[in-house]
């Protein structure tokens, strides 16, 4: 056990070694490894951030309902406490016609005309959010509360959540995608560095078989050679993403204010980083596996 | 120790560097192996290290047929051997510590003792102060001494050398020679191939002409 650690020790040493005899090379590869893991890993940033947006108050599929503009308030609060019973329905929020009023008035644009008017023009309406807010839980809904007595009409905004739905998984398929392509290229990467290693190294490891090394022996420096390319392309990837989301976040958090939502864009989490590091380190080792199979012995 | 029973190799284009050779060395012997340039005194030694496999005929070494060991078993035949390389094979990006302390890591030697083996077998040959030189940094008898150093830092009981006094003034050849007379004193079984066989007096003859025992 204690040999067996003491080798690993040496193995790595060495590959630490061989990594800083030319650290110019080494730099480079690191930059190349880590430029292309930046690609889905940055994807796979954005898509966490899009799903924690998707994951906050609008995103929330809702339905509103509108009555009819002469309805009675009685009416209105009959439908109010319907809801509140009805099975399925997480969340009721009344909007009463006069405070629909009032905000409306608030816009300078909106007041003359909304004063010229004889008559409050808005209706009562209510904001429904559903337990299961999946578009066909949310349709079935929609079609029962239309049949209601003074209903006028149910809007539901399946529409723009079914879009987002779409996009995302969209952009789950992508990171996918971009990530076994670019996970393929670190193996090929790692595969022709190691080669060049092998070649760079033949007379040590003509000699260590002359002197008794096992095949573990020989392969172990270069296959940690292979886990320290991928582990530090991994961590070039790390730093790459978390500069971009920094320097993204300011206007990100512009663009969807607009859109009246808040997001503070942020870097991957513990558990994609982790992932990430953990993907690179074992690509890297298996291109170096690879490698070596082909062109030791 | 060694028995070669009716071995022959040949090489691939169809070469026949030994023919139908048979001899026996025992235990704490001095043999050596002399002949003409392409006799095949370095085909003899890398057979018994298993380097290469005879075409016919067992060598035996320690009772074990080294020309049927599988491929995975050859370094724990290796390591019971110290070998001399005609062409040394020092590594050059290494220091004279850490080459004469490769075979022990090989062998996967606990570190303490082994750096202990090192100066040992550092001082034994005579390079005691250069621990920390680079081969390049050496005379030529130097790294000569630095070969053998390397080949008894695991103190095999089986010691061979290809030609080590090959390039050397004569006076650094018996400073060379009279190392393996030293390992040869204390029960090492010592075989050298060489031109210069009268640097080893009183050792056993094997003189070879084209791949054949001469008697
Ligand atoms: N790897 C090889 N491939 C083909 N022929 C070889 C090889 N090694 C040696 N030979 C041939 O085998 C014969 C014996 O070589 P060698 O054992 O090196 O002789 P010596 O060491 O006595 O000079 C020579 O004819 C040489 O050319
Ligand atoms: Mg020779």
């Amino acid at each position: 056990m204690k040999v067996w650690l003491a080798q690993h020790r040496e193995a790595l040493l060495l590959a630490l070694r061989r990594l800083g005899a030319a650290p110019v090379n080494s730099l480079l590869s690191l930059l190349a490894i880590g430029i292309a893991l930046a690609l889905p890993a940055g994807g796979q940033m954005l898509l966490a951030n899009a799903l924690q947006l998707a994951g906050t108050t609008s995103a929330v599929p809702q339905i509103s309902i509108f009555m009819a503009a002469n309805a009675e308030r009685r009416a209105a609060t009959e439908i109010q406490s319907r809801l509140g019973k009805y099975g399925g329905v997480k969340q009721v929020r009344l909007l009463p016609r006069e405070e629909t009023l009032a905000r409306m008035k608030a816009n300078p644009g909106l007041r003359d005309v909304i004063e010229a008017l004889p008559a409050n023009p808005f209706p009562d309406a209510f904001v429904v959010t559903a337990t299961d807010d999946s578009p066909e839980a949310m349709e079935k809904l929609a079609v029962e509360f239309r049949q209601w007595p003074r209903v006028e009409h149910v809007q539901l905004d399946s529409a723009w959540v079914r879009r987002l739905d779409a996009l995302l998984k969209l952009g789950r398929t992508a990171v996918m995608v971009l990530g076994g392509l670019l996970g393929a290229g670190l193996i090929a990467i790692s595969f022709s560095i190691i080669r060049m290693q092998v070649l760079t190294h033949r007379a040590e490891v003509e000699v260590s078989q002359l002197l008794g090394a096992t095949d573990a022996f020989i392969q172990r420096p270069f296959l940690y050679y292979g886990v320290l390319l991928g582990l530090g392309g991994g961590v070039v990837a790390w730093l790459l993403t978390g500069a971009a989301a920094l320097w993204l976040r300011a206007p990100l958090s512009e663009l969807v204010r607009l859109y009246d939502l808040s997001l503070v864009l942020q870097s991957l989490g513990a558990r994609d980083s982790a992932l990430l590091l953990g993907f690179a380190a074992g690509l890297g080792w298996l291109g170096a596996m690879i490698s070596l199979r082909q062109h030791l012995r | 120790m060694i028995r070669f029973d009716r071995v022959s190799k040949r090489y691939p284009p169809g070469v026949d560097a030994l023919s139908d050779l048979s001899f026996e060395v025992a235990g704490g012997q001095m043999v050596v192996v002399s002949g003409h340039s392409g006799a095949g005194k370095s085909t003899l030694l890398k057979l018994i290290a298993a380097v290469e496999k005879s075409t016919t005929g067992a060598v035996l070494v320690g009772g074990q047929n080294v020309s049927g060991l599988p491929r995975s078993a050859l370094p724990y035949l290796r390591r019971r051997i110290g070998m001399v390389f005609q062409d040394q094979k020092l590594l050059f990006d290494r220091s004279v510590f850490e080459n004469v302390m490769l075979p022990l890591s090989i062998a996967g030697f606990p570190a303490r003792d082994a750096a202990q083996r090192v100066r040992a077998a550092l001082e034994k040959v005579g390079l005691g102060n250069r621990e920390k030189a680079l081969p390049v940094m050496l005379s030529g008898g130097e790294q000569q001494r630095l070969a053998i150093a390397r080949a008894v830092v695991n103190r095999p009981s089986l010691l061979l050398a290809d030609e080590p006094t090959a390039h050397l003034d004569s006076e650094t050849a018996s400073d060379v020679a009279r190392i393996f007379h030293e390992f040869h004193h204390v029960g090492v079984t010592v075989l050298i191939a060489t031109y210069a066989s009268d640097l080893f007096p009183g050792a056993k003859r094997l003189q070879l002409d084209h791949g054949r025992l001469l008697p």
